[in-house]
């Protein structure tokens, strides 16, 4: 069947099977490999991506389910050289070892913060409940949302 | 991982849905947010040969306020029971219940029939909606009809539905008694619960402590006769049969359930 996404604002669209997943049509057909396959079992979250502005787990998605959909993945979020506010706040608290949960982590934290632009420290752990770092770096994550929401914040 | 091959159906309406199942078959499987039937087609632990997409349906979301009860539309999102007002104010116990599944992906994603219809008994809504004697909405192809929820979990993912019937709503009585709670015990925040344990005044319902969601019925007759929380919850795993797995044998279910209870209606008793 043929599925039209825009996805990172451009409009994409291929003919994939009835059972491709949406993780498989951004990394396997539409050149988008920083979103990661990491359990497959929709637990760990290294595929959440936005769709129609809300984080998914991309792995438990199909791709038939998300036609017509605007998706964001993270190559969408910088505006040309400059980072998203988020992803600085993930370099500058060094929120990041090996980088594989990273591009999950990072959408998980963009649907946070507009569903919830100022969360509380134990909101920000209860958030990323669906995202599992196998480093375990979470302290500099946490570090991080809660930077990148400040940054927001007007002074 | 990814499925075995299927064929995929959107429907537009609920009239169409009915119809495609109607043509599907008994290998055709309606497909809410998928969040419960997608990994397990992954591990081929269900193999349908057609899907019914159903997750557009926006005429199934909703939740809204009737004389005595309120009614939830089936395709209503685990994130929108959750944040509702109407829930928080009306039905506390379902809306703080809702924003304990999964994870907020899961969330966004999973929704209220689903979640049902799939009958997981380790799953947190169904006995939520057990405690609070909801009556759950069906449509098929001969015309709707109301389930008590009582009559509603038959066994292990079976449930009164028949073949190409859906739930459309689910109906549940405002609560007399305000008091509730809902305790959730897991390893892991996304995981599900080891046990879990719903409490609506004197309604008591057991998560993961049989092969169907329970109803406490020996705590709930204790409760009625005026004992007190930690007397009635001595009788928690009465009738139950708790599964025996790597996150807990069948001794400590119980007695996991016997804790759970007692911290349960404790707090609805403080809310009440």
């Amino acid at each position: 069947m043929k599925v039209t996404l825009t996805v990172n604002g451009h409009e994409v669209a291929r003919e994939v099977e009835d059972r491709t997943l949406l993780v498989h049509l951004l990394r396997d057909m539409a050149d988008l490999s920083a979103t990661n396959v990491g359990c497959d079992t929709s637990s760990c979250g290294a595929c959440t991506v936005l769709l129609d502005g809300r984080s998914v787990k991309s792995c438990t998605v199909l791709a038939a389910q998300a036609d017509g959909s605007e998706i964001t993945t993270v190559e969408g979020l910088a505006a040309g050289e400059e980072m998203h506010p988020v992803q600085a706040a993930f370099r500058a608290e060094h929120a990041l070892q090996c980088g594989f949960c990273t591009p999950g982590m990072v959408m998980a934290t963009v649907s946070l913060l507009a569903e919830n632009p100022d969360p509380t420290e134990e909101q920000v752990r209860t958030a990323l409940e669906g995202n599992l770092c196998r480093c375990t770096g979470y302290h500099n994550i946490v570090r991080a949302v809660l930077a990148a929401a400040s940054e927001r914040r007007p002074r | 991982m990814i499925p075995a091959p299927f064929t995929y159906k959107r429907a537009g309406s609920v009239e169409e849905a009915l119809e495609l199942a109607v043509d599907g078959g008994e290998e055709a499987k309606f497909l809410a947010g998928g969040h419960s039937l997608l990994p397990l087609m992954k591990l081929r632990l269900a193999v349908p040969e057609t899907l019914i997409d159903i997750g557009r349906l926006r005429e199934l979301s909703y939740i809204s306020e009737h004389d005595g009860h309120i009614s939830v539309g089936a395709l209503t999102s685990h994130d929108t029971v959750a944040r509702s007002d109407l829930l928080a104010a009306e039905l506390p116990l379902l809306a703080y219940a809702a924003g304990q599944v999964g994870d907020p992906q899961v969330r966004h994603r999973g929704t209220i029939g689903g979640s049902l219809a799939h009958a997981d008994p380790a799953a947190d809504l169904p006995a939520v909606i057990l405690a609070l004697d909801a009556t759950l909405v069906a449509r098929g192809p001969s015309g709707s009809r109301e389930i008590p929820v009582a009559a509603f979990f038959r066994d292990l993912f079976e449930t009164a539905l028949e073949p190409g019937e859906m739930i459309t709503e689910i109906r549940v009585p405002k609560p007399r008694d305000p008091g509730w709670s809902f305790q959730k015990f897991t390893k892991r925040g996304i995981d599900w619960a080891i046990v879990g344990v719903a409490v609506q005044g004197g309604s008591v319902a057991l998560v993961n402590m049989g092969s169907t969601p329970l109803r406490a019925g020996a705590v709930e007759r204790e409760v009625a006769a005026g004992s007190l929380p930690g007397d009635a919850a001595a009788h928690a795993a009465e009738g139950t049969s708790a599964p025996d797995d790597l996150n807990g044998g069948r001794p400590y279910r119980e007695h996991l359930a016997r804790v759970l209870v007692r911290r349960g209606l404790e707090e609805a008793r403080s809310r009440s």
